[in-house]
């Protein structure tokens, strides 16, 4: 399969963010940490097990008239660090960056231990330290709790 | 060495340094710990916040706050607490930091009092949160093998028998012997061993280790042997329990071929693992290690407080 053949799957965008690169299966993931559900306005379009000649098989994000910021988009390296963001306006690639993985991840997983403060009803959000990133270990910063398996299904 | 409007809450806040600077405030309050005469705390309100019962801490932090003249405020139980009226942790902390010049909580939640330390503007002390730290209890520990040990902590080989997967002490202990480089001894069930990832831990800092299930592996060469309890409710089956904390209870015979200046540490209260006839042997020091709390705890608060003795 070549190029033209995926784009006739999803026509190439004028403006916003294109996510490339996601490990196959991750799409739905990477939509769930960009906040991105039903009732977002943009056109969202989602491409799953897209051929791909280094990574066997990826998964296709595009955002449209949305321009992701490196903050947004670096909790993404949780569950697929080969994600490859490119900012296009007027259909043109004007910039091209790396998902880098954050230092510590707020709010976006879920602590493992049910007895953590941050998993009662106290107003606080979750917060995990990155120990190492390849492979991903977390630390809860409350707890301690170390997540290093499964981080996809800790998605809050 | 700056520990003013610091938060104690774990023992891994702490460097070996700072570690010792603790333990040498610690030693030279002792002496005030028994007959007070002390106003470092003078015109100072501590709030004792024990969200769940824990008699011996919460007295050791009231005597010692009383020993530097200072007074207390809180509650010990969640009952006698605002949460039972639906209140969050996180609302009784804002309160409470404006009556009171440090807080001292106990709480059933892991990670509580380090939620407590960043809404708090006066210093936060971890009294226990739920199987995480109580870094006063590891403190005290320390200092118990510093003044009744005849070497450095350093030289000390130390035999830690009982629970070692769910008991929160033997956890910071731990990670805190490796500081000084001892040689330890983890003696347990296979069922209740010293969890995987701070076995790697210790092994990764290079301290010298034995892992064993028999107590009489490491009786002959321990310089201190620390006890815990081990939980009834760790086993499904009651009889299973009974032979496993058989196995691990210690009486004065047990002790006939040990060093002489071995000595016998536990962080009370005790079940049965060590019998009362060791209570008047020369070895015991549980009950010097549960006095020492009380230096350890006037040292911490006076130092997060910040008064200079």
């Amino acid at each position: 399969m070549n190029l033209s053949d995926r784009e006739l799957r999803v026509k190439p965008i004028n403006n916003g963010t294109v996510i490339d690169h996601i490990e196959s299966g991750q799409a739905l993931n990477v939509l769930k940490i960009l906040g991105i559900s039903g009732h977002t306005r943009s056109v969202v379009s989602v491409l799953m097990n897209v051929p791909s000649g280094a990574m066997g098989g990826k998964d296709v994000v595009k955002v449209e008239d949305r321009e992701l910021e490196p903050e947004e988009v670096d909790t993404i390296a949780l569950i697929a660090p080969r994600a490859t963001i490119n900012i296009i306006r007027n259909f043109e690639v004007v910039e091209k960056f790396r998902v880098a993985m954050p230092g510590t991840v707020v709010g976006v997983i879920k602590c493992g231990n049910p007895n953590c403060i941050s998993n009662s009803n106290e107003p606080v959000s979750s917060r995990f330290s990155v120990e190492a990133t390849d492979p991903v270990l977390l630390r809860c910063s409350y707890c301690e709790f170390v997540l290093d398996k499964n981080i996809a299904d800790h998605l809050l | 060495m700056i520990f003013e409007r610091r938060h104690i809450i774990s023992t891994k806040d702490f460097s070996r340094e700072e570690i010792d600077f603790i333990l040498d405030r610690a030693g030279r309050l002792e002496p005030y710990a028994r007959r007070g005469g002390l106003d470092l705390l003078k015109g100072h309100i501590v709030a004792s916040l024990f969200f769940e019962p824990s008699t011996r801490t919460k007295l050791s932090f009231d005597t010692a706050v009383k020993r530097l003249g200072g007074t207390t405020i809180g509650f010990d139980s969640l009952e006698s607490s605002s949460v039972v009226k639906g209140e969050t942790l996180s609302d009784t902390i804002k309160i409470i930091e404006s009556y009171a010049d440090a807080i001292i909580i106990r709480h059933p939640r892991e990670g509580a009092a380090r939620m407590a330390s960043e809404i708090s503007g006066v210093p936060v002390i971890n009294a226990g949160d739920g199987a995480g730290h109580h870094p006063t209890q590891t403190l005290l520990d320390l200092y118990t093998m510093r003044k009744e040990c005849k070497k450095p902590i350093g030289d000390l080989n130390i035999a830690i028998v009982g629970d070692l997967r769910y008991g929160r002490t033997v956890h910071s202990l731990a990670y805190a012997l490796s500081l000084y480089k001892a040689s330890l001894s983890f003696v347990s069930p296979d069922q209740l061993r010293m969890p995987e990832s701070i076995i790697n831990y210790l092994k990764k800092h290079g301290v010298e280790l034995l892992e064993t299930p028999s107590i009489d592996d490491v009786l002959k060469d321990a310089d201190v042997l620390y006890m815990t309890r081990i939980q009834k409710e760790r086993f499904p089956d009651p009889s299973e329990y009974l032979k496993v904390a058989g196995s691990y209870r210690i009486t004065a015979e047990t002790l006939e071929n040990v060093k002489n200046d071995m000595i016998i540490m536990h962080p009370l209260p005790r079940v049965n693992e060590i019998d009362p006839s060791v209570d008047s042997t020369i070895h015991a020091r549980y009950f010097q290690q549960a006095f020492y709390g009380v230096p350890i705890r006037m040292a911490v608060l006076s130092l997060v407080m910040g008064k200079e003795a």
